[in-house]
């Protein structure tokens, strides 16, 4: 299935997951020195293609390489304004970049969408 | 995509609306006297944790970790007309700050505002992943 919707597949997971991590912040936006976090889409990409980067062994006994994946992903974030409490969500910024995450979703959703249709044009030859 | 983006926002709603009803009962509460400064209505706080996932994910809702009364100390006041005083004449009034008491209501309805709008839009997401590849 991957194949299919290529890389909007797991355009869509991370899009799922970094609403996850975005409503728990929102969530705990009173939640005294609670670290509001985010995940990086760059080191989701680097993980997505570590695979292609690394070195072909020849041999059984050559050394792997390193993946470049070794990065957490969840990262925390720097607040603009740090609060007294030790709480770092910074709620209008957090809707802000939840909704741009919910339209990416979209945009990912209306990808697959898009692959689906043109794999039913095929197969029913556009009748 | 999975459920809980609801549970998380969930969980905010019902610390927010606790925070809410605590508010209500401190400013109804406010102008209550006791003949005895143990007896007085003290202000009641709630005390929020990030709540931890058992999955051991960093992913967390929130938690009530309790319900605090404010330890200020109850204003005295010489009132010895009033059915609770006691014999020096003095009654005890509740020690609630009006003022605080408010900004914690907006804070309180906003963030309860936020987490309807994550839930609201988590659900319209979810009902669009269900239709995928249809029509």
């Amino acid at each position: 299935m991957e194949s299919i919707l290529g890389v909007h597949e797991a355009a869509l997971l991370h899009r799922a997951k970094r609403m996850e991590v975005l409503a728990a912040n929102l969530a705990n936006a009173d939640t005294p020195n609670f670290l509001a976090r985010d995940l990086d889409f760059a080191t989701l990409l680097d993980e997505r293609f570590a695979g292609a980067r690394t070195l072909k062994s020849t041999d059984p006994e050559h050394i792997g390489s390193v993946t470049f994946a070794a990065r957490d992903r969840l990262l925390y974030r720097v607040p603009h304004q740090p609060a007294q409490d030790g709480n770092t969500v910074e709620a209008d910024l957090e809707l802000a970049r939840y909704a741009e995450n919910a339209v990416s979703y979209q945009a990912s959703l209306l990808f697959a969408t898009g692959r689906i249709s043109t794999l039913r044009t095929a197969l029913t030859g556009g009748r | 995509m999975s459920f809980s983006t609801f549970d998380i926002a969930g969980s905010a709603l019902s610390a927010q609306s606790l925070r809410l009803n605590l508010t209500a009962s401190n400013l109804a509460n406010m102008h209550n006297v006791a003949g005895d400064a143990a007896a007085v209505y003290r202000a009641r706080h709630a005390v929020f944790q990030a709540a931890s996932d058992p999955f051991g994910s960093a992913l967390a809702g929130v938690n009530v970790l309790g319900v605090v009364a404010s330890d200020a100390p109850p204003i005295e006041r010489y009132d010895p007309g009033n059915p609770q005083a006691n014999e020096q004449g003095l009654v005890y009034a509740s020690s609630v700050n009006a003022m605080e008491e408010m900004a914690n209501m907006i804070s309180a309805s906003r963030s309860y505002q936020s987490s309807l709008e994550v839930i609201d839009t988590a659900k319209q997401l979810m009902l669009r992943t269900l239709s995928l590849g249809q029509g």
